[in-house]
């Protein structure tokens, strides 16, 4: 029964191969869905993100890259949203109180910027801030100023949208935090505000 | 020659790679996973059924026989199960490559290779394998927190969890009623393809 041992062997070998490739497709059998995997390629090297024009609830211009030298804690909502991005504004809200009252604003600071270019104009995203208790400096509301750039900055970020077919949109929805050199550097579940506050406020 | 058929098969696999088909298919959840991967998975049986007898014969001594093509076709096929590599498949056009030229070549074409060899009790493994990872995994689908794809609607990942058990249950049905009525699941000594071997045998 030669060519029954030569099966053998091969079958094992093939097996072999076929554990490498899942091992390393699922870095190590930990990461099934590409959300996972996201999160854990940022943590092992943090992102640069692409200069993108932003516009705030006031209507001023500014860019992430404006945030250096601080902690930066980013969202991505749209205001018409009443599903994820309720629990996103409660989330980030819960972190915006766990935060050392002190720190806010001149060590580390709170963005939500909406995809939907199109029709979040400044006074929606008032609207949206204020209905969460954004106060417009520590907590901005923004929109991306050019909808030719939304997509590059998703991309950059890793977040996936996607019409719901009821006029709005599901997203991969997450609490996203920038280190002190503009880098993406961590991405967290939006139902862990409080540990992820706790994680920056160690860091301060 | 088989020509006709060839040109046919290349021709719905060519098909099945065009934008539109593709876009058409993978729009959805069901149709990606439950439609366009079988589909092209099927080409490869049909591939391996439209070689000449003898070819298919010493494609299978080659490969080591029976054992090794099917535990390649078990890794392979449940490697596109992983919610990951679906995500991968669509933003990705290398992985998408990846998705038509494996699941043809690396699960169709060795399943249908080994089949000829398969005993009873190997074909029954092969069925219950494919069977229960399909429940198992609509089921996971089913009672996720958690969106797994981040280009489907956390919707349809529900509805398409439903469509895997449901296709599982039938499935199992239809094998535990060949068991008993014998159709399909020939004894060991007769392949059940004895019939289109003899019929390939002939030249038209």
């Amino acid at each position: 029964m030669k060519a029954g041992r030569a099966g053998l062997v091969a079958g094992g070998l093939v097996a072999l191969l076929g554990f490498g490739v899942f091992w390393s497709a699922t870095d190590g059998f930990t990461a099934f869905t590409a959300e996972t995997a996201r999160r854990a390629e940022i943590l092992r090297s943090p992102r640069s993100l692409p200069a993108v024009a932003l516009e705030d609830q006031d209507g001023r211009r500014f860019s992430l890259q404006d945030y250096r030298g601080r902690l930066l804690a980013v969202e991505f909502i749209y205001t018409r949203c009443t599903t994820i991005c309720r629990s996103l504004g409660m989330a980030f809200r819960q972190v915006r109180e766990r935060l050392p009252a002190q720190a806010l604003g001149h060590e580390v600071a709170l963005l939500s910027i909406s995809f939907d270019a199109a029709r979040d104009d400044p006074a929606s995203l008032k609207a949206y801030g204020q209905a969460f208790g954004a106060d417009g400096a520590h907590w901005r509301i923004a929109r991306i100023h050019s909808p030719a750039e939304v997509a590059p900055l998703l991309a950059a970020f890793g977040v996936v949208v996607i019409p719901d077919g009821m006029g709005g949109f599901e997203h991969n929805a997450a609490i996203h935090l920038l280190g002190r050199d503009g880098k993406l550097t961590q991405i967290s579940d939006i139902d862990q505000p409080v540990e992820f506050a706790d994680r920056i406020a160690s860091s301060l | 020659m088989n020509l006709h058929a060839r040109i046919s098969l290349g021709a719905c696999y060519l098909f099945l790679a065009t934008p539109v088909a593709r876009s058409a298919l993978e729009a959805a959840m069901s149709t990606h996973m439950l439609l366009q991967i079988p589909l092209l998975a099927a080409a490869g049986v049909l591939l391996a059924r439209l070689l000449p007898v003898a070819r298919q014969d010493a494609l299978l001594t080659a490969c080591g026989g029976a054992l090794p093509l099917v535990v390649l076709a078990l890794f392979a096929s449940s490697y596109w199960m992983l919610p990951r590599a679906l995500d991968a498949a669509l933003g990705d056009p290398l992985t998408e490559a990846a998705k038509f030229i494996s699941l043809p070549l690396l699960v169709g074409l060795p399943l249908a290779l080994a089949w000829r060899q398969l005993t009873a009790i190997g074909r029954g493994f092969v069925w219950t394998n494919f069977i229960s990872m399909l429940a198992v995994l609509g089921w996971l689908y089913i009672a996720a927190p958690v969106r797994v794809c981040n280009n489907y609607l956390v919707d349809e990942q529900g509805s398409t969890g439903w469509l895997m058990v449901k296709l599982a249950l039938l499935l199992f049905a239809g094998w535990l009623g060949t068991l008993f009525v014998g159709g399909n699941v020939a004894p060991v000594a007769v392949p059940a393809s004895s019939r289109d071997d003899a019929r390939q045998a002939n030249p038209a």
